[in-house]
Formats: C-alpha cells, sequence, structure tokens
C-alpha cells in the first residue's frame, strides 16, 4: 500500500492506507483519532464531520486520497493550549448533549459555519446543521450553544 | 412508585423487560478489596429484599453487624479523601454519573470533584439486573445515600474517638470534620489513614429534599469536558494490543437458513481469515477497512422461509392476540351494562408501527481471550446479563467472564443484549487475539430489536355530564405498560393480548407507556368532542389523582389554555399521563403546511412531576430530549418489512426527527421536596404523541390513530 501524507491537526501524518479508504477509517483506526465518530457511514448523520481546509466534510464520504495535502481538523485539533475553542466551549456550558456520541460532529460543523459569519439566523443556522443527527433530540440546545458560541466569537473578533 | 414497597409491580415490570429472575451472588472478599483500594473507609450497601423471583440485586438483607453476602453497592473513602462508589448501573446518557455522585457528595458532605464513580464492571461492582425502566433514581440513588450517610457517620465517630471529644461537637462539611469550639478541622483523608473501617449499612437518616445542598442543584455533567474534545472512548474507540476487526456475515433475510457460500474472494483481501462455524460466517484483519472489504466479498445463499409483512402486520397481530385470564386482565364492575346506560358510545381502534431505537453508537464490542477467561467492553444496559449470555454462549463459568462498559453513545432501551459482545468473543475466540466488531447502521437497523407494534382497540361510554362510565381497552402485542387508565371510572376492563411478534422486538425508552397513552389520550379527546366539551376539562372531571391534575393545569396555564385561539390552520392538542413515578402533560400546537399537508410541531409546553427534582438542568434536558425523541415515534418512524427483510434499513430512508423538526419547547417542572425522587429518562416521552394527534384533529378534523400520524402529510378533511 502507498504511503500518503496527510497534514492532521498540523501535523504531518504518514498512513498506509488503500487510495479508496474513508478518512473517517484512517483517523480512527489508523491515527487513533477517535473522537470523530462513526455514525451511518452514509453521510446522512454528521457524526464523522472534520474540517479539511476549513470546510465541514463528512469524513465516512470522503476517500483518503483525496484529502492528502490538504488540511485536516479534528475535535482533537480545536483546543489549543489546553484552552478550548469557542464552540466547545459554548456546549459544555450549554449543556448541549446527553449521550455526547453526536457532539464532535456537531461541534465541528458548528465551528465551521461559525468561522465564516458569527451573525446567523436560527433558520440559517437549521438549515446548515439539519444534516447531524442528535438522537438524544438535544436541539434546542444546541441551537443555544451556536448562538453563544457566535456571540462569544463576535466578541473575540472584535477585541 | 417505590418499587421495592410494591414487589408485585415490580415483577410485572421486569417481565416486560423479558428477564428471567435469577439468583446471583457476589462474591464479596473486603479484605483484597481494601489491599487494592488501599485502608480506609469501606461501606457496604445490602441488597434490599424482594420476592425470590424478582431478584434486583441478591436475596436478603444480612443483619447489621455482619457484612451482608449480597451488595447493591459499595462506597470507600481512601486515605487520599478521594471517594469511590461502585454500583452495577450504567451511564448512557441521562446523566446518572452525575446525578448519583450528586447524592453521595451531599450524604458524605464531599465536593462532587472528589468522587469516582466506577459503573458497569462486572469485575469490580456489585450484581445489578440492569438500567432500565427509570429505576436509578427511585432504587440505586437512595443505596448509596445510605452508604454516603453511614461513611459520614462513621467519620465523625472516628474524629471524636481521635479527639477525645464529645462527638455531638462535631461536624462534618466539605470533607473535613470540624470541631468548631476548638477550632481544628481534619480531613476525611487523614482520618482514614491507616485504618480499616468496614461497615455494612444501617439506614441512617437522610437528608431531607428541602435541606439538599448539592442534590437539588443543577451540577454540570461530571465528565462533560471529555464529550466536547472526544476523548472519552466509547466502545468502539478502544483498542486493545494487537487487536484485529471482526465482521460478521448476515443472513439475507430474517430466520434464513445457509444454503450455499463462497468465501474464496474474501480469503484473496490480503490480511484477512475468514472464519466459519455452521451458519456463522465471519471475518477478521488488521485493519477495519479490509475486514468491511472482505465481509462484502462473500457470495452466499440463503433459504428465507415466507413471512407477514408490514401490509399485513395489524390483522397478523389481532389474529394472533393470546386471550385469557393470564392475570392480564383487570376488571372493575361491568362494562357491559354501564356503556347501554351511557349518553355516549364510542369504539376505535389504534395502531403503532414497530420503530427503531437507532442509538447514534451502533452496537459494539471488543472481546479478549486471555488464557480461560474472557474480557468484554460494550455498550449495554445490562453488564451482568451480557455476562451470562457470553458464559452460556461460550460453555464457561461465569466467573471467568468480564464486562465493562464504557459510558455508552445511548441506548433507549435498545442495548440490553449481548449480541455485538457474543461475535465479538466467537471471533477471537478462533483468531486467537482481541477483536472489535462494530455494526453498521444498517447491521444496527435490521438485527437489532425493535419497539413493539400493536394495535389497541378501545369501547367506551360517557354521560352527558362529561363522566366516563365504562371503559375496556385491549392492547395486542405492543405491551402491559401503562395499560391501566388514570382516570376514575367505575367500569372497566383492560387487557393486554400478547403475540408472537414477526419482528424481533424489545424494550424501548418507555416501553408500551408510549401506544397505550396514545391511544388513551386519542380516546379521551374523541370523547370530549363527541360531548362538547372542552378536552381539559373532561379530563379533569374524570381524574382524583391530584400530581396528575397539577401537570395538566401546570401544562394548560403556561400554554394559554382556553385563552388562546389558534391561527388558521392551526390546532391545539392536550395529553397526559403517569408512569414510573413521573407525572406528564404536554400540551401541543400543530400547524398543517397548505399544500405538502405536511404536520409542523410549532410549540410544545410539557409538564413534569417526578417528585424531588435531582438536577433540574439535567432534569430539563431529558425532558426536552424526550419530547424531541417522540416527535419521530409520533409522525414520521416506522419500520418498513417484507418477507424477512427490513426495507427501510439507512437514515436517508427512516426519518428521525432533526433540527427542522424541532419545536419550541417550553418545559415545567414542578419540584415536590416533599416526595421521594422518581425517574424521569422515559415517562416526559409519553404525552407527545396523542397531543399531536389531539392538535392535528382540532387543526383538520381528521382523527389519525394510527402512530406513526402522518409520515406521508396529513389526509384533507372529509368532505
Amino acid at each position: 500500500m502507498p504511503v500518503r501524507t496527510l497534514i492532521v491537526n498540523g501535523s504531518k501524518r504518514s498512513v498506509d492506507a488503500p487510495a479508496d479508504e474513508t478518512l473517517l477509517s484512517v483517523l480512527r483506526n489508523r491515527l487513533d483519532l477517535t473522537g470523530t465518530k462513526y455514525g451511518c457511514g452514509e453521510g446522512q448523520c454528521g457524526a464523522c464531520t472534520v474540517l479539511v481546509d476549513g470546510r465541514a466534510t463528512r469524513s465516512c464520504r470522503t476517500a483518503v486520497s483525496e484529502v492528502a495535502g490538504s488540511k485536516i481538523t479534528t475535535i482533537e485539533g480545536l483546543a489549543s493550549n489546553g484552552r478550548l475553542h469557542p464552540v466547545q466551549q459554548a456546549f459544555l456550558d450549554e449543556e448541549a448533549f446527553q449521550c455526547g456520541y453526536c457532539t464532535s460532529g456537531m461541534i465541528v460543523a458548528t465551528a465551521a459555519l461559525l468561522a465564516t459569519t458569527k451573525n446567523l439566523s436560527e433558520e440559517e443556522v437549521v438549515e446548515s446543521l439539519n444534516g447531524n443527527i442528535c438522537r438524544c433530540g438535544t436541539y434546542p440546545r444546541i441551537l443555544a450553544a451556536v448562538r453563544r458560541a457566535g456571540a462569544a466569537m463576535a466578541k473575540e473578533t472584535r477585541q | 412508585m417505590n418499587w421495592l414497597a410494591d414487589p408485585e409491580k415490580l415483577l410485572r415490570e421486569l417481565s416486560e423487560h423479558e428477564v428471567a429472575g435469577r439468583l446471583h451472588w457476589f462474591d464479596f472478599d473486603r479484605r483484597r478489596f481494601l489491599q487494592i483500594l488501599g485502608g480506609g473507609v469501606l461501606v457496604c450497601v445490602a441488597a434490599p429484599a424482594v420476592p425470590a423471583s424478582g431478584q434486583e440485586s441478591g436475596k436478603s438483607r444480612g443483619a447489621a453487624s455482619e457484612l451482608p453476602k449480597d451488595l447493591a453497592a459499595w462506597l470507600h473513602v481512601g486515605a487520599d479523601g478521594r471517594v469511590t462508589v461502585f454500583t452495577g448501573k450504567v451511564e448512557i446518557g441521562q446523566n446518572i454519573r452525575t446525578s448519583l455522585s450528586q447524592q453521595v457528595a451531599e450524604e458524605l458532605r464531599v465536593p462532587v470533584a472528589s468522587i469516582e464513580m466506577v459503573m458497569g464492571d462486572t469485575d469490580r461492582t456489585p450484581y445489578d439486573m440492569g438500567t432500565f425502566g427509570s429505576r436509578t433514581t427511585p432504587t440505586m440513588a437512595p443505596q448509596l445515600r445510605g452508604a454516603a450517610a453511614r461513611a459520614r457517620e462513621l467519620l465523625l465517630d472516628a474524629a471524636a474517638e481521635r479527639w477525645k471529644t464529645d462527638r455531638s461537637s462535631l461536624a462534618a462539611e466539605d470533607g473535613k470534620i470540624l470541631d468548631r469550639a476548638a477550632r481544628r478541622t481534619i480531613s476525611y483523608g487523614e482520618l482514614t489513614q491507616g485504618k480499616e473501617l468496614i461497615r455494612s449499612i444501617e439506614a441512617p437518616a437522610l437528608a431531607e429534599a428541602k435541606d439538599w445542598k448539592i442534590a437539588g442543584t443543577s451540577t454540570a455533567k461530571v465528565n462533560g469536558r471529555d464529550f466536547v474534545t472526544g476523548a472519552h472512548r466509547y466502545t468502539s474507540d478502544l483498542s486493545r494490543p494487537g487487536m484485529l476487526h471482526g465482521k460478521v456475515y448476515r443472513p439475507s433475510g430474517f430466520k434464513a437458513k445457509l444454503v450455499s457460500v463462497d468465501i474464496s474472494a474474501a480469503e484473496k483481501v490480503p490480511g484477512v481469515r475468514v472464519v466459519r462455524d455452521g451458519d456463522f460466517v465471519g471475518v477478521v484483519a488488521a485493519d477495519a477497512f479490509s475486514a468491511e472489504k472482505a465481509v462484502s466479498a462473500i457470495d452466499g445463499k440463503w433459504n428465507v422461509p415466507p413471512q407477514p409483512s408490514d401490509q399485513e402486520l395489524f390483522d397478523y397481530l389481532k389474529k394472533n392476540g393470546e386471550s385469557g385470564d393470564h392475570g392480564r386482565t383487570q376488571t372493575a364492575g361491568s362494562v357491559g351494562e354501564a356503556r347501554a346506560r351511557a349518553d355516549v358510545k364510542l369504539s376505535s381502534r389504534y395502531t403503532v408501527a414497530y420503530i427503531a431505537h437507532a442509538p447514534l453508537e451502533p452496537r459494539a464490542a471488543v472481546a479478549e481471550w486471555t488464557g480461560e477467561k474472557l474480557t468484554i467492553w460494550t455498550g449495554t444496559q445490562r453488564p451482568f446479563a451480557v455476562k451470562e449470555e457470553l458464559a452460556v454462549a461460550f460453555h464457561i463459568p461465569a466467573e471467568r467472564v468480564r464486562v465493562l462498559v464504557p459510558d455508552t453513545g445511548s441506548a433507549y432501551g435498545g442495548k440490553h443484549t449481548g449480541d455485538a459482545a457474543v461475535e465479538a468473543a466467537r471471533l477471537a475466540k478462533s483468531a486467537g487475539k482481541p477483536v472489535k466488531v462494530v455494526w453498521t447502521r444498517e447491521e444496527e437497523f435490521t438485527w437489532a430489536y425493535l419497539r413493539p407494534a400493536g394495535v389497541i382497540e378501545i369501547e367506551s361510554g360517557a354521560r352527558k355530564d362529561g363522566t366516563v362510565v365504562s371503559w375496556e381497552f385491549h392492547n395486542y402485542n405492543s405491551g402491559p405498560a401503562a395499560i391501566g387508565t388514570p382516570y376514575a371510572i367505575a367500569n372497566q376492563k383492560i387487557e393486554f393480548h400478547p403475540v408472537d411478534s414477526p419482528l424481533r422486538q424489545g424494550s424501548y425508552r418507555g416501553l408500551a407507556a408510549t401506544a397505550n397513552h396514545f391511544a388513551r389520550e386519542s380516546h379521551m379527546d374523541e370523547i370530549a368532542h363527541a360531548l362538547g366539551m372542552d378536552p381539559l376539562e373532561l379530563r379533569l372531571r374524570n381524574l382524583k389523582d391530584e400530581r396528575l391534575k397539577a401537570v395538566f393545569q401546570a401544562a394548560a396555564e403556561k400554554f394559554g389554555w382556553g385563552k388562546e385561539k389558534p391561527a388558521p390552520g392551526h390546532g391545539f392538542g392536550i395529553a397526559g399521563g403517569v408512569e414510573k413515578g413521573g407525572y406528564v402533560a404536554a400540551c401541543a400546537e400543530v400547524a398543517i403546511e397548505g399544500r405538502t399537508r405536511q404536520a409542523a410541531i410549532h410549540r410544545v409546553v410539557q409538564a413534569f412531576e417526578c417528585g424531588a427534582v435531582v438536577n433540574p438542568n439535567g432534569l430539563r434536558n431529558q425532558v426536552e430530549g424526550a419530547i424531541v425523541q417522540g416527535i419521530g415515534g409520533a409522525l414520521f418512524e416506522a419500520v418498513g418489512f417484507e418477507s424477512g427483510r427490513i426495507s427501510n434499513p439507512h437514515f436517508s430512508q427512516y426519518r428521525v426527527p432533526r433540527f427542522q423538526d424541532t419545536p419550541q419547547i417550553e418545559t415545567v417542572l414542578l419540584d415536590r421536596k416533599d416526595l421521594p425522587s422518581a425517574g424521569a429518562g422515559e415517562t416526559p416521552l409519553v404525552a407527545l404523541a396523542p397531543a399531536v394527534g389531539n392538535a392535528i384533529f382540532a387543526a383538520t378534523g381528521t382523527r389519525l390513530r394510527s402512530l406513526p400520524l402522518a409520515p406521508s402529510g396529513v389526509p384533507a378533511a372529509p368532505a
């Protein structure tokens, strides 16, 4: 198998993986980055969401060969120097989870969303996150966390 | 409901979860235990006495002076002041790791952060039947509170002895014993140093809810940070040295027999080994991707016997229901005579579809054989039952099996069995290495079990003044949970008819309480409309239960029931009930969208009361989540099947609630500090579907009597 180089959470990582293996499988099974979850393998639930060059991407529908040379950020790469990303902090503050299995995907999708626009209407947030499933039904709290994170990030930008 | 005070109800509850009564002994060696933990205070909780056929935790309570042979829980205070609590309960998102910690902290008077909960590990925690039926809060919490209170008293004793002072002048606070008069303090850790204090529990007085300082508050989830950083390891995230990834080759239909199989292509995938054992075919590989490739390369022929399809399901259930008195019929008065004299007589049939739990973490297990010992990590609600399942499957003594349950990616009643654990152990045994099995979403939809489908028939009679005088209720297959009416009706006949279900079925969040509430509360609405009465007024007229009345009134008041008028195309509905010690009432506003006739839930106001609230924010989270999850079963979730195959085993085909389906939700929590705390994971789910159905009727004049109500829109009103 060819050795591929990926840039994951700011580090170069070499992996031995076939071209058609999914990014999700590579992250979880070859790089032990298990924060990114398998939920359906069909791009229907969003649990596997990672950032590829800043864009929210379904890692279960992405072949590893497609992302060679791209910058990949997983949930493990969001915090910096032990300080939580504002979206992580907002999810924690709002307790926007129950079992927590969807949380990585929700947070990464939200981080991508708020990176471009901080002041989204609720309709825009719902539309953007509608592909992410929380089976425990914490959607109202996640929406509150997105609002809180947006406000925190807007404040940071201003400062 | 206090289960221990009502053993019959406990037994009924257990039978609904299909748990065979089995006596387990937990072999407890306290010396070995203290060797592991170091010295300190160890308090053991005797298992409560329950009838022999319905053992929850053991047999009988030992005399206070001796250590009980059966333990429900134990608690240790170490020399470093750390508190370790051991319980067989598991965390599946319902937040008991936090709420139990709070209650221990309350009685022991220590910070929540000093407590470690060891949960669901069959080698380290005492036997527990399982985490289901909303029983952790009413049954495990009081035991842990008792243990913590006993430990606190022991520490007070030890301090009094050490200081040679009057015990009554001492106080326990924040992990320390204080002697205010002499202005001295000593930490629990220092007190326990070098000592081995072992006691079984005699229940001391527990703090009353009105005096709670830590319990009763919105303590944050204790390991919350691990979920926002991705650090928490669910079963599917674990790995062991040398571990292989396993996949099971699935039959093409239910009850299928393997006719022939060609494994040659699978064997050609590099690094793959195919395991065959009768009809069982599986693969193992060093990496998950190769295992997936190999299993999809297996080519088998299966013989699938003819089986009922979803089209004929409800006729099948009605036709095959068992009747006759098997202790499943409740009667009072004479329904026939009372109905004959009633002013209004109604007769309706309701149905509920099979639905899937669809936990976002699919079933998963890691199995490791070390010599003759089998260790399993798996997400299950019943680690001790899975241990038994494995012992039976592999013909080994149960003590050679250890099951550990990492905090799990939800279950909703769907993870009572050890299917993935048995598969992983089978493959690991054959491979001679640890094996992880993680089910795909399609496997999860197909090979897990479902919430039972059901048919419910109701015949009722009411007087013009709104008094319901006659109530006959038959439930086919969906189950007996909450089958009894909370309304004071003089003449009743209520019967559950079990059926040999065409699909594998089992426990589900709320069990049949959802179906029985849907039918009952839809029917109460029908009676109200037939009489021209307000649906809330009809309910209050027939209710004697003050707690249920209180939640109805609280929900109605917050919603503006009877005051607000629905906008054109909108309708209001109300429903409620009581189950597992929780009282719930919901008001829903539903709008029918013009062209598509989709039913959209705009607003839900739900009142809930479960005695003294342990963690208001955690409870609110459960109530909101139950409402959202309930929307799926109410409006669109249904498992389709034909000829032994599931026809919609993907999220693209099986619709679950998403952000767009979420209404404005307002919850009203009634905190009854004068009443014992009941569980809250299930009952908040049961009022939503009938409230929505009743709102659809109010909006359209169309009475929908099948769950899901409107998977493809509400039919146009009859001309």
